[in-house]
């Protein structure tokens, strides 16, 4: 029983900020794919309007297979990795903190306010008293003398030495055994949950991808003309760890309001089916908190992807070592006035953003229209 | 039986006192650190007390960031109580009002908040310029109002979804129209949802460090840039830094540890779903 006027009115007052998310965001990031196929007017690029010619994926060609961007593929398996760590790390301890925290202990609400206080901070805050915690010869690694153990030597930040190294011209390869394992996996559920024909069909990706990447790769042309390895560092495992000593409180709120969110009488059903505490939560509590664990992976995986106050507090800019492309970006842009290749760094993390959080708002928007 | 209870129970409370410990560490060595005079601070001794405390950290912290500290005082508050209203109205429209497209368009609103922000930045920075905007404070609340929407949107209309229908159709009985129904219904109801708003953006904009190092001139930096620049300067001794990170965390630890409740709800309410 709503009157026309008033359903005008509603329309009037959603609307700038329609045309404000239109603009700044859909505009803006149109704005910055076609900056992203430019060359930003090359040496007139400092002017006001500087003449952009469009010079097609050209910035993208170079970022992964230039010889002089190879900062750019290294900061790329950097933020794979810190998302990997800081994902699982979080969710881990967040659930243990939730489990403990689940049946009410004395205090709990101290407890919660201690874990979820690093929330509040900001990245530099939280990035400039970990670096003081992580300094080579101090903090953490002095932790062991008191009880008389000897120091820990590990450079948290600035560590020279890099695990799992691979070599960016296998990427094609690598990537196509991982997915093709990936189809692989499904075909395996698809047929052990009597869908065979189906598991049958997503088996011929699975040996398409494998045959090419073990035989036929040898017949398309390599992506860069020298080997070139990149891997893990370990001077990201101070940086990866601040971030998981900050966001280990969130995953615990998100799971400890799941787990409140259970019943008492499938709790209580458990525990007369002869299930222990342990039993409960791995066979009934864990798999009822799916959704929060999808949610705090897209939301981790999100800012994990964007980080950047973190490294610029822990280890500056300028470093190689521990950078991320939303760093490079930075230096990009507005060190270097490389508009458009900062544009193509920052498309390629958008893309890598898209890729968890559309499936995501897809899927909740079917949600809220069942 | 009672036995083995009480085993089951000491585990728990040692594990969270342990945990306890791990997180409150950082924050006792930046007090102590803090407290300490420039000379006594060596890394050997870096986890003991201050021998004599030197409160003086703090006063010279604030010189140096007291302008900063300000800067971002200013910005969060009047960005905050904007974005607080604009989300307000929005959240009873996509609430109360639903309009064609009413989930599609939300969705699409939505997304705004999931995005890096680097994807924007460039023109964000271009048009700031243009409107002449770029360096000061004014631009940089406009930036956090307009990519405010989404966030703050998702939590009024989620509140608002909660106010049944039939008192908005009783308003609607005795006469009242789309402002009507909000200044008597929807407005006296909204105080939890404006705390959870506000305190979610005033964190948000007084924690945020990219804009404010891209976006702001040096007379106009926020305090997380101004605490960068303190603490990255390698000639400096870490009492100040310490001093520094403190000053920037006390207003949002004080409204944190004074309204965990709100702020928690807040960020649960970051996860579109539920």
């Amino acid at each position: 029983m709503q009157f026309k006027s008033d359903r005008i009115v509603a329309l009037l007052i959603l609307l700038p900020s329609l045309i404000l998310v239109g603009i700044f965001v859909y505009g803006f990031i149109g704005q910055t794919v076609y900056v992203s196929l430019t060359d930003w007017g090359k040496g007139a690029a400092l002017a006001e309007n500087p003449e952009m010619n469009l010079i097609g994926l050209k910035n993208y060609g170079e970022l992964f297979s230039g010889f002089l961007n190879s900062r750019f593929r290294q900061d790329l398996v950097n933020a794979v990795f810190y998302t990997l760590f800081l994902v699982s790390g979080a969710l881990g301890i967040g659930l243990i903190l939730a489990i403990l925290l689940d049946r009410g202990p004395k205090g709990e609400s101290v407890f919660r306010t201690i874990f979820l206080y690093p929330m509040s901070l900001s990245f530099i805050v939280t990035g400039t008293i970990w670096r003081w915690l992580l300094a080579p010869r101090g903090g953490i690694n002095r932790l062991p003398t008191m009880v008389g153990l000897p120091a820990i030597g590990f450079r948290w930040l600035n560590s020279r030495q890099s695990i799992l190294n691979f070599n960016w011209q296998n990427l094609p390869q690598i990537t196509a055994i991982v997915v093709g394992a990936a189809f692989l996996f499904i075909a395996f559920r698809q047929w052990r949950s009597g869908l065979k024909k189906k598991g049958f069909l997503s088996l011929i990706p699975t040996l398409i991808l494998l045959l090419w990447a073990l035989w036929g790769a040898r017949f398309t042309p390599e992506i860069l003309s020298t080997p070139e390895q990149h891997g893990f560092n370990l001077a990201t495992v101070g940086i990866i760890i601040t971030a998981i000593w900050q966001y280990s409180g969130y995953t615990m709120a998100l799971y400890l309001a799941g787990l409140r969110g259970i019943s008492e009488d499938l709790r209580e059903a458990a525990r007369l089916d002869g299930a222990n505490q342990f039993q409960y939560y791995l066979n009934v509590a864990i798999p009822i908190l799916k959704p929060m664990t999808m949610s705090a992976i897209i939301i981790l995986a999100h800012i994990s992807l964007k980080m950047f106050a973190l490294i610029f507090a822990m280890t500056g800019p300028d470093n190689a070592e521990t950078s991320h492309p939303a760093v490079l970006m930075y230096l990009t842009t507005f060190r270097a006035n490389n508009f458009a290749k900062g544009a193509a760094i920052a498309v390629v993390l958008f893309v890598m953003v898209a890729v968890f959080i559309v499936p995501y708002l897809i899927s909740a928007y079917r949600e809220r229209r069942a | 039986m009672l036995k083995r209870l009480d085993w089951g129970k000491l585990v728990v409370y040692l594990a969270l006192v342990l945990f306890s410990l791990l997180y409150l560490m950082p924050i006792y060595m930046t007090i102590i650190t803090a407290l300490k005079h420039p000379v006594n601070i060596s890394l050997t001794t870096a986890w003991k007390l201050p021998g004599n405390i030197n409160w003086g950290s703090f006063a010279e912290a604030y010189n140096t960031l007291g302008p900063n500290f300000m800067n971002s005082l200013y910005l969060a508050v009047s960005a905050t109580l904007i974005s607080a209203i604009i989300g307000s109205l929005n959240g009873y429209v996509f609430s109360k009002w639903k309009l064609p497209g009413n989930e599609i368009i939300f969705t699409l609103v939505l997304f705004g908040m999931f995005i890096p922000y680097q994807i924007i930045l460039i023109p964000l920075f271009r048009v700031l310029r243009q409107l002449n905007l770029y360096g000061g404070i004014p631009g940089l609340a406009l930036a956090h109002i307009v990519y405010g929407i989404p966030i703050t949107s998702l939590i009024f209309r989620n509140f608002y979804a909660r106010i049944p229908e039939s008192m908005i159709e009783s308003a609607q009985m005795d006469g009242a129209g789309f402002f009507g129904i909000y200044r008597r219904i929807i407005l006296p109801l909204s105080m939890p949802g404006f705390v959870v708003v506000i305190i979610w953006q005033f964190t948000q904009i007084w924690n945020e460090f990219l804009w404010g190092i891209t976006l702001t001139r040096h007379s106009a930096n926020p305090i997380t840039v101004g605490l960068a620049q303190l603490a990255g300067g390698q000639a400096v001794s870490w009492n100040l830094p310490m001093a520094g990170s403190l000053l920037a965390a006390f207003p949002v630890l004080i409204i944190y540890i004074l309204m965990g409740r709100y702020f928690i709800r807040g960020l649960l309410a970051g996860s579109v779903k539920g």
